[in-house]
């Protein structure tokens, strides 16, 4: 059976595991983008270059935010703690 | 427990099992990926059937899609070593690129099945860390054969310190492959199902289009990743 403090404290823990873990990536993919803007705009032959690594480093940013993603979703469908 | 499941029609976690014996299989994502590895064989077939000095235009586009793998392949692991793992790198692009492009464009919903729903291949973890599994080993069987038993040289490398540190990247490598790649497939389709849910006419597609862009993006990722493994193991 379902106890109700468990169900209370998982969707609270899983809110709280997708907000935190989405301000650290958030940060960091708008300081990434900014300083990508100002190297196109130094060097406007480069932005082919720029834009790949950007993509590419925005996706490992974006991992991070996934893992909490990972880690609430585990706690909403597969929660461990109810039986 | 299953309250937070009528939101929208959500199957995480409900599969379609097949028994054989003791064991349990999904089914749902093993025939996805049946057809995802028919669709492979399918436009290699295709490609490489009628060869000709001047490539037409399949041909053509199946020989730009070998030199993008090959250009992965060449940009981590350098002009040496190159060869021998693009065939491997590439088997793993196509079939991560493949298996999330059938998971987003195929309706898979029109077919029901009596649990669980067609998808991407990948939204399964297992699917997943198999792959995660079978990069681990390649990297291992790159350094073993490159410096034999040298190889171990690398987990005191610059100081005898961090020894547990180097251990511990073995067993998170292949954790956060797995979790990148599975987070990222489950959270476009979540992402899309719970909008077309509330909404369900023209405000997702956007979303669809970032989702196929995106699982586009992990697959060019994980193939990125796994060759700078290999090529680490390597130097």
């Amino acid at each position: 059976m379902l106890d109700p403090v468990i169900a209370a404290a998982s969707v609270i823990a899983a809110s709280i595991a997708v907000g935190f873990a989405g301000l650290g990536p958030g940060l960091g993919q708008g300081n990434a983008a900014g300083l990508a803007v100002e190297g196109i705009a130094r060097q406007p032959e480069a932005e082919g270059k720029i834009r790949g690594t950007l993509l590419l480093s925005f996706a490992f940013m974006e991992s991070l935010t996934i893992y909490g993603l990972v880690v609430s979703l585990s706690l909403l469908f597969a929660n461990p703690f109810v039986k | 427990m299953n309250t937070s499941l009528y939101l929208s029609e959500v199957s995480v976690g409900k599969h379609f099992y097949w028994y054989l014996g003791e064991n349990s299989f999904h089914g749902e994502t093993l025939l996805v990926s049946f057809f995802v590895l028919l669709a492979i064989i399918l436009f290699s077939v295709l490609g490489t059937g009628k060869l000709s000095w001047i490539p037409l235009q399949f041909q053509n586009f199946v020989e730009f899609v070998i030199e993008f793998i090959e250009s992965i392949a060449k940009t981590q692991l350098g002009e040496s070593f190159y060869r021998e793992w693009t065939s491997f790198i590439g088997t793993l692009f196509l079939f991560i690129f493949f298996s999330n492009w059938a998971g987003a464009l195929i309706p898979w919903k029109l077919i029901e099945l009596p649990e669980g729903e067609l998808a991407a291949p990948t939204n399964d973890i297992n699917t997943t860390a198999a792959l995660a599994l079978l990069v681990s080993l390649a990297y291992f069987y790159a350094g073993f054969k490159a410096k034999g038993i040298g190889y171990f040289k690398r987990y005191i490398s610059p100081t005898p310190i961090l020894l547990p540190i180097n251990i511990l990247e073995d067993f998170t490598k292949p954790l956060s492959l797995s979790f990148r790649l599975f987070g990222n497939v489950l959270a476009d389709e979540l992402t899309v199902n719970v909008l077309s849910s509330l909404v369900p006419l023209l405000i997702p597609v956007p979303i669809m289009i970032l989702g196929i862009f995106a699982s586009s993006i992990q697959a060019l990722i994980f193939a990125t990743l796994a060759a700078s493994y290999i090529a680490e193991s390597l130097e």
